[in-house]
């Protein structure tokens, strides 16, 4: 387990000083993909580098698996890192080195048996699927492939949680899809802990089972990918449901319906219509499998203003399913 | 003044070129491997002690890493604004000290070594310095120490550019080694002073330019194809 407490770490800029990090605090579970969003410049990338203390903070805790690394001497730190791994943007593979000697890399910093090594090298290469490039050079393979490079390299000394800087943000979507995949299997598979920040809520939607929205150095908000979900006003769902901008309707009330599991099914729309004699047209509509659930948001206009489709809003709330109204009719053109 | 008609003139030039030569080879192997190591050492201590290297902070304390950083830094300036023909004459009493004579042979190794650390040194620090943090941000990811990130990241990485540095510290020894002949008659640089411009002999010059002409080219010829050997970039 993971557990940030207070963080907070300022820069200083020209004419004063910039604050990365303003008391952020995040838990993240034994096993989960935790992901953390937001827009460059949010603090993403120190928040990350805090959680294994490249970073050091002014002031705040970092917990792994209970272990205060803020207050371990360097030599200890650097032992608690073995436990941490570590995924870049830019990979950051040694070009001096073939792709074995790079994924051998943190095992000789442990001191691990050449032979050992060298077993756990073909072991984890074939984990990644770059089991017959191991003599290759970085510059000779695909971004895709590098990527799978610095997966094998950070899993070499079987740490238990992996942080990702934005793993897949200089891949094509191709190879993205792949290499989230291959997170997700190392995931399942080890019972890996994995932490990634990212600016795309497809990384998101494919691995995450919690996210957290940074922004201005702050959690704004945070929650298990399913509950903020339903979650009503949740920013991180709004990104996760594009539907596009809402375009002033006068005289409607503008609706949107979130189903969960495959309810999606039940005949709402018919409901709407058939039951109270609504004028329903559909504005948006979205489906998305969210941690293996088939997860759907509608975008509906209903005539009249929100207190005259009250009955009718409330006959379909039931749990499971988020109703929200999104926009409101302007009583004067309802007139 | 040397006749060049004179019938011994040519197995003279001959004998004397092919002592000289092997003089300044001495004076190159010998000066290059001092300063490979030690010009190494000290851009590494350069390097580790800058605001934010890996051992920015020795035993804890900024403080010592900045003074360490200071001082050799300023070491470094001072050596290299010093003309070398007068570095020489200045360094005769550590010759002396250090290998027992300044006006021998092995007198010359100090003064070389000690141009050209400094030398190598800057060029080795700008090699080091173009290793792309992220390499080192990796290596401590992987909880490398600052000695491990030294020896297996930055210095492996720099390889390539630390040996065209190296070439090029190689061509400026060659170069200040004519300059010995201050202390003495050692070398290709001191066979064409002294028979070339003392004693008139434009052949001697001619031969000597051409010899050095051909050992630059084979130097920057071989640094080159080595450098690009073990560049994997």
């Amino acid at each position: 387990m993971i557990v940030a407490e207070h963080l907070v770490k300022t820069y200083p800029v020209a004419g004063g000083s910039v604050r990365a990090l303003d008391d952020v605090s995040l838990t993240v579970a034994d096993g989960e993909v935790f992901g953390v969003v937001g827009e460059s410049g949010a603090g993403k990338s120190t928040l990350i580098r805090t959680l294994n203390l490249l970073e050091r903070p002014d002031s705040g805790r970092v917990l792994v698996d209970g272990v205060d690394l803020t207050t371990l001497p360097e030599a200890e730190l650097r032992r608690a890192r073995h436990r941490i791994g570590m995924i870049f943007q830019q990979f950051n593979l040694l070009s001096s080195r073939t792709v074995r000697e790079n994924v051998a890399l943190p095992l000789e910093v442990t001191g691990v048996p050449r032979a050992e090594r060298r077993r756990r090298v073909d072991e984890i290469l074939d984990l990644v699927g770059l089991g017959d490039r191991g003599e290759s050079y970085p510059t000779q393979l695909s971004g895709g492939q590098k990527q799978r490079v610095g997966i094998a390299r950070a899993l070499a000394a079987r740490p238990s949680v992996l942080l990702s800087d934005e793993a897949t943000s200089a891949l094509d979507p191709a190879t993205t899809e792949s290499i989230l995949a291959l997170l997700r299997d190392l995931n399942r598979e080890l019972g890996l802990t994995v932490v990634l920040i990212t600016h795309e809520m497809d990384v998101v939607r494919a691995v995450c089972d919690s996210a957290a929205l940074l922004e201005n150095g702050r959690i704004v908000e945070t929650g298990r990918v399913p509950d903020l979900v339903v979650t009503p006003g949740s920013r991180i769902s709004r990104a996760l449901f594009p539907l596009g901008e809402r375009a002033p309707e006068p005289g409607r009330t503008i609706v949107e319906i979130t189903f969960t599991g495959l309810d999606s099914g039940e005949p709402v729309i018919a409901r709407l219509v058939r039951d109270h004699g609504l004028d329903v047209s559909i504005l948006g509509a979205r489906i998305e499998a969210l941690g293996g659930r088939q997860t759907g948001r509608i975008r509906l206009s209903l005539p009249g203003s929100a207190e005259q489709n009250a009955a009718a809003l409330a006959s379909l709330r039931e749990p499971g399913r988020l109703v929200e109204v999104v926009g409101l009719a302007d009583p004067e053109a309802a007139r | 003044m040397i006749d060049p008609t004179d019938p011994a003139f040519w197995p003279r030039l001959w004998q004397g070129l092919l002592q000289a030569t092997g003089e300044t080879l001495v004076m190159l192997v010998v000066t290059g491997v001092v300063t490979a190591v030690l010009g190494l050492l000290v851009a590494l201590v350069l390097l580790a002690t800058e605001e934010d290297g890996v051992f920015a902070a020795p035993f804890g304390s900024r403080a010592l890493g900045r003074t360490i950083n200071l001082v050799l830094g300023a070491i470094v300036n001072v050596t290299r604004s010093v003309p070398f023909i007068i570095l020489m004459v200045a360094l005769i009493p550590v010759s002396r000290f250090l290998v027992g004579s300044a006006f021998s042979l092995q007198g010359t190794i100090v003064p070389l070594s000690i141009a050209a650390i400094p030398f190598f040194a800057r060029i080795a620090e700008i090699a080091l310095h173009e290793v792309p943090p992220g390499l080192v941000e990796a290596g401590r990811s992987i909880g490398a120490s600052p000695v491990q990130l030294l020896a297996r990241v930055v210095v492996p990485e720099a390889v390539p550019a630390l040996i065209r540095g190296f070439t090029t510290t190689l061509v400026t020894i060659v170069n200040y080694s004519a300059i010995v002949t201050v202390v003495g008659n050692y070398g290709l640089g001191s066979f064409a002073y002294i028979n070339g411009y003392q004693r008139y002999s434009v052949i001697h010059i001619i031969a000597v330019v051409v010899l050095l002409v051909a050992l630059v080219y084979l130097l920057q010829a071989v640094g080159n194809r080595l450098a690009s050997r073990l560049s994997h970039r």
